[in-house]
């Protein structure tokens, strides 16, 4: 333990890793500093004495920024952004992109110094940060659409940003305090402008199109990244403020189930995982809402392992996208022949995410769905329910039917890359890892998690491997497998289609779209009439003035001297007026 | 400070006040009597030397022992002619000292290549005049001895503005049109300065305020407290009265533009403040009300408009000379909020947009002297031929938006508070949409520096890299680097501007 660095936060390391990647031309020094950046914000992790620690104070201009808050809750969620973090770089170590493996630190970075930010305005900065550097990984696709989505994406989180400053401005003119804790509440202006900037990056139901446009978009690795970060840090910035709020349920039980349709119906694989991904950001918030202990737990418990399988998902689609060069489901079908490794470690994160038992998912979800029970929110409870069976019907069974069996188009690719293969197997083994049982007296992988909760003795004394639940959650997803395999049989499953889904982003993309182009050329018009009125001013002032003073002369453009002697009694009338009439 | 405070020995430093404006005033003959400019330039480097010693020295002692009285020639006030330092001037001095050294150490490249050989004595001469006439404003306490000074160094100013004509004759034009303006401002102000002392029947500004307190207002104090607004108004740039000033900056040698527009609307802006708050204070209707109403309001309108105007400039300086009517809108504002908070925002705004502005005219001073270019366009690919200084100009451009790093984001930060403190929710919008129109001329003029190639030179050839001389350089990135230090250490700007609000709204 070295004290010297309890004020150092695991951010720096990463981000200064980013900023140094900017910079050097060399692609193994980039991939070198991208592989031990998190190995060193790992030391500084375990470096801090476990409880409640607060260091890396700055003094700035009167404020004082609290950069590295280590306790139960930040700790569980700065662990997980580093292994994240380490993992990402393993995926990406095969692409030669300087941008992309800069942003990709910094971006992770950011994600980290959010976690461990103590006051509003150093969440603020890495905020924006975030916003900032990620969109580089949207816009490494280099495609027309991905520079759009980008754009998109970077105006929403801008706009995310800018409502945090002013909610954290307001509120602390309220109370007097930059601190970022339970203080905040929905009641306040300042409270409700915060909890809309965190609703957005957590894509809460009507703010959440972001996601959907944007992920898909990315590059193979950029997607990877971006899965880990950006939602989690807003689940973190809820549980850090808001936990308790009641209007979290309902928000989080919405967030749960309309992804389902959509995720069903779209053909694009990466765009099903991002629906999926709103899916399951909806139980963490579900979780915060109910707020207890024991869903506290569940919601971290349960952000903790989605970042691993939602990672390894995309990891598996990126594969295929890089050596099929698509992921539409109507154009694959039959890569496990060629691709074994992608599919089986695929079929893992399918499991881990379905919640089947002795998969990481399983210990998560159920700490969720029993807080919720607990609390007697039945309807909610049966909403997770259902969504739970959509979970398992498109990302548990839909994503690697369609990739890798479903009808053989004929793709004789290689397998994936060593790294990606690497990188998928450690995730592979977390998952299944987190979700070992106790077996012969040796406590399981689970056990792990749950210490890690930010309230492990509430963790560890719930029973998790009751003979109810196991069945309870079997019986589910054989009901949804056994749905899905007589739709397919009969043929009444939806065909993937070459389609595009409406969603709410429509009203973003072509009502703001539309409104905006308009004005930009109503005001092009407006424009040129003011410069015709302005120019037959000029005309009719008449040739003198105009000779007088040279076109070129910078003179022709300024008020002559006499109009200011003008101006300047008009100003002293005004104060004089000013003055007679001031009580 | 204790240290400061025992720069100099005893003897000098009783008399620091007066000699800080004798000095360079004396200096400016002997300046205009050396037969070659360098030796001009030596002289007026050793009187900025002198003066931002001495500026020091008095920053140590009004620190520690509180307001400095300095009678000249032993004559007492009110009768005799007092100078006076407490912490609202105290920061104006170091500025216009410290500044004034940086500029002078920047001047010697740059004067030698605009100005004419046998012009640069007379030059450096003027200009000494000019530097003694804004340290006068700003250390009498005397209101008819601020007229005096502020016509030496305004008829100064005119000189060395069109002292640019070697390059550009419009620096003629530019010049007369200020010369006409400026005389009618100080006519203003001299106006307002007699009404007062109708009024009162004294001219020392600590006594005329006691004599304004203890017999009230009337039609005749507020007519000179109209006058004397204008008057300084119009030397400070206030809107609409700023229009000397675009063609003064861009046509002045980069030198004294660099010199200007970080001292001189500051000195005037300062003295405005000495004469709201001091002489008139804020608590009186019609000057509250004139806060409200004539100051926020201008300097709002200023905030937009002059922005808005910047960003359709084609000259750099000239884009730059509307940003700082811009600027003068942010000060104007926070002074008009009449808060203690506001004006001491409006303090640290006055210091920190000093040091981008010094900066950033300093850079264009270095484009114009290796590659002659001056128009928004010619800019481009700088950041390949000039790395240091197009660096230098990025982060002084980027702390003229507010970006967070920099000292633009504190200044900006303190004035959203105050607003907020005040409840003007429509001025935090209108900061927020002046430092985006901020954002879009800033980022003309970068991304011609940075984005576009570098025109070919006469063989096809790419332009070589030049440095501009470590003379240009050293000032230059001193300042852009001011700008992010004071922003890691806030504390020293900001205590200095809380120190200045205090002095004349509470402990007055």
């Amino acid at each position: 333990m070295i004290e010297a660095l309890y004020d150092v936060s695991p951010a720096w390391p990463v981000i200064i890793a980013g900023l140094i990647a900017a910079a050097v031309p060399n692609h193994y020094v980039r991939k070198g500093l991208a592989l031990v950046a998190p190995v060193l914000a790992g030391f500084l992790w375990f470096n801090v004495p476990s409880g409640v620690h607060t260091g890396g104070i700055i003094e700035l201009g009167g404020f004082t920024l609290e950069t590295f808050r280590y306790d139960g809750l930040s700790r569980i969620w700065g662990l997980i952004f580093i292994i994240a973090a380490f993992i990402n770089a393993l995926y990406g170590l095969h692409s030669k992109d300087r941008v992309g493996d800069a942003s990709g630190l910094i971006y992770a970075g950011a994600g980290l110094g959010a976690v461990f930010a103590g006051d509003l305005l150093s969440l603020f900065f890495f905020w924006e940060l975030t916003a900032i550097s990620s969109v580089f990984l949207i816009w490494g696709s280099k495609t027309n659409e991905a520079y759009k989505a980008g754009l998109r994406y970077l105006a929403i989180h801008v706009l995310s940003g800018v409502m945090l400053l002013a909610g954290a401005v307001i509120h602390s003119a309220d109370t007097g305090s930059w601190a970022f804790d339970e203080s905040l509440s929905v009641n306040t202006l300042g409270g409700f402008l915060i909890f809309l900037a965190f609703g957005i990056k957590c894509a809460f139901p009507f703010l959440h199109n972001w996601l959907q446009d944007a992920y898909p978009k990315a590059t193979v690795t950029g997607a990877v990244v971006l899965s880990a970060f950006t939602t989690k840090l807003a689940v973190y910035a809820l549980a850090r403020g808001y936990a308790g709020t009641d209007m979290l349920i309902w928000i989080g039980a919405i967030m749960t189930a309309f992804p389902v349709f959509f995720a069903v119906v779209e053909n694009d694989l990466r765009k099903v995982l991002s629906y999926s991904l709103n899916n399951q950001l909806g139980f963490m918030v579900v979780g915060i809402g109910v707020g207890t202990e024991l869903a506290i737990n569940g919601a971290a418990a349960h952000a903790f392992v989605h970042i691993i399988y939602k990672a390894l998902l995309f990891m598996s689609m990126g594969a295929v996208l890089y050596r099929v060069g698509t992921v539409k489901a109507s154009e694959l079908g039959g890569l496990f022949k060629t691709m074994p490794a992608t599919a089986i470690f695929c079929i893992i994160g399918a499991a881990s995410i379905s919640a089947f038992p002795l998969f990481s998912g399983f210990v998560a979800k159920a700490m969720t769905l029993a807080a919720v029970a607990h609390e007697g929110h039945y309807i909610v409870w049966f909403i997770l329910l259902f969504a739970s069976a959509g979970v398992l019907e498109h990302s548990g069974i839909k994503i690697p039917y369609f990739a890798f069996f479903a009808h053989d188009k004929g793709h004789r690719v290689r397998e994936a890359p060593v790294n990606m293969l690497m990188a998928m197997g450690i995730a592979a083994l977390m998952c299944v890892y987190l979700g070992w049982p106790d077996m012969f007296g040796i406590p399981g992988g689970y056990r792990a998690l749950y210490n890690l909760t930010p309230f492990p003795e509430v963790a560890n004394e719930y029973p998790m491997w009751t003979f109810d639940h196991v069945v309870g959650q079997m019986q589910l997803l054989l009901a949804a497998l056994f749905a899905f395999a007589f739709l397919v049989r009969m043929k009444w499953y939806p065909d993937e289609k070459r389609s595009i889904n409406l969603d709410f982003d429509w009203v973003y993309r072509r009502a703001f779209d539309g409104t905006a182009r308009w004005g930009h050329a109503m005001f092009g018009r407006l424009w040129a009439s003011i410069g015709n009125v302005l120019a037959a001013a000029r005309t009719r002032m008449g040739g003198r003035l105009f000779q007088a003073f040279s076109p070129m002369g910078a003179i022709s453009r300024d008020i002559p001297s006499g109009m200011l002697a003008i101006w300047t009694s008009a100003l002293l009338a005004i104060v004089l007026i000013i003055a007679y009439i001031a009580p | 400070m204790d240290m400061l405070a025992s720069l100099l020995p005893a003897g000098i430093a009783v008399h620091a006040p007066a000699l800080i404006v004798v000095i360079p005033l004396i200096m400016a003959a002997v300046a205009a009597l050396m037969p070659r400019g360098i030796f001009a330039w030596g002289v007026t480097l050793a009187t900025a030397i002198a003066v931002a010693v001495l500026s020091l020295n008095i920053l140590g002692q009004v620190s520690t022992g509180g307001v400095i009285s300095y009678a000249m020639g032993g004559w007492l006030p009110p009768v005799g002619i007092e100078l006076r330092v407490d912490m609202l001037n105290v920061p104006l001095l170091l500025l216009v000292g410290i500044v004034g050294l940086l500029c002078v150490i920047y001047a010697l490249p740059s004067v030698a290549d605009e100005i004419a050989k046998k012009q640069q004595s007379l030059f450096y001469s003027a200009f000494l005049v000019c530097f003694a006439g804004l340290l006068g404003v700003t250390i009498t306490g005397d209101a008819f001895n601020v007229f005096v000074f502020l016509e030496i160094s305004s008829i100064s100013t005119y000189t060395i503005i069109a002292m640019g004509a070697g390059k550009d004759r419009r620096a003629l034009t530019a010049s007369y049109n200020y010369l006409v303006l400026g005389t009618i401002g100080a006519t203003f102000f001299v106006i307002g300065v007699g009404f007062l002392y109708m009024a009162t029947g004294t001219l020392n500004i600590a006594d005329m305020a006691a004599v304004l307190e203890q017999n009230g207002h009337d039609r005749v104090t507020q007519a000179a407290f109209a006058f004397i607004v204008v008057g300084l108004g119009l030397k400070a740039a206030m809107f609409p009265l700023h229009v000397w000033l675009p063609n003064a900056y861009a046509f002045a040698p980069n030198f004294v533009t660099a010199f200007l527009a970080s001292t001189a609307t500051k000195v005037a802006f300062y003295a405005l403040i000495r004469f709201v708050f001091s002489v008139f204070h804020p608590e009186v209707n019609f000057v509250a009300m004139s806060f409200t109403w004539l100051f926020a309001v201008v300097g709002v309108i200023a905030m937009m408009v002059a922005s808005v105007q910047a960003v359709f400039q084609t000259d750099a300086r000239r884009l730059l000379a509307y940003s700082s009517v811009a600027q003068v809108g942010y000060m104007m504002l926070g002074l008009g909020m009449g808060t203690a908070a506001g004006l001491s925002a409006s303090m640290l705004h006055l210091m920190n947009h000093a040091l981008m502005k010094g900066a950033l005219f300093m850079a264009l001073g270095a484009f114009a002297l290796n590659f002659g270019v001056r128009r928004v366009k010619d800019l481009a690919g700088l950041g390949q031929t000039m790395p240091a200084s197009s660096a230098a100009f990025t982060v002084a451009s980027l702390s003229l938006v507010g970006v967070p790093l920099t000292v633009g984001f504190t200044s900006k930060w303190y004035l959203v508070t105050a607003a907020l403190e005040r409840g003007w929710w429509w001025a935090v919008a209108a900061l927020m949409i002046s430092s985006l129109l901020a954002l879009a001329y800033v980022a003309r003029l970068l991304s011609a520096i940075w984005m576009e190639t570098p025109p070919a030179g006469k063989a096809g050839l790419a332009p070589a890299r030049r440095l501009a001389p470590w003379m240009v350089l050293a000032p230059m990135s001193l300042l852009a680097f001011a700008n992010i230090y004071f922003f890691f250490h806030a504390d020293p700007l900001v205590g200095l501007a809380r120190a200045a609000a205090n002095a004349v709204m509470g402990g007055n």
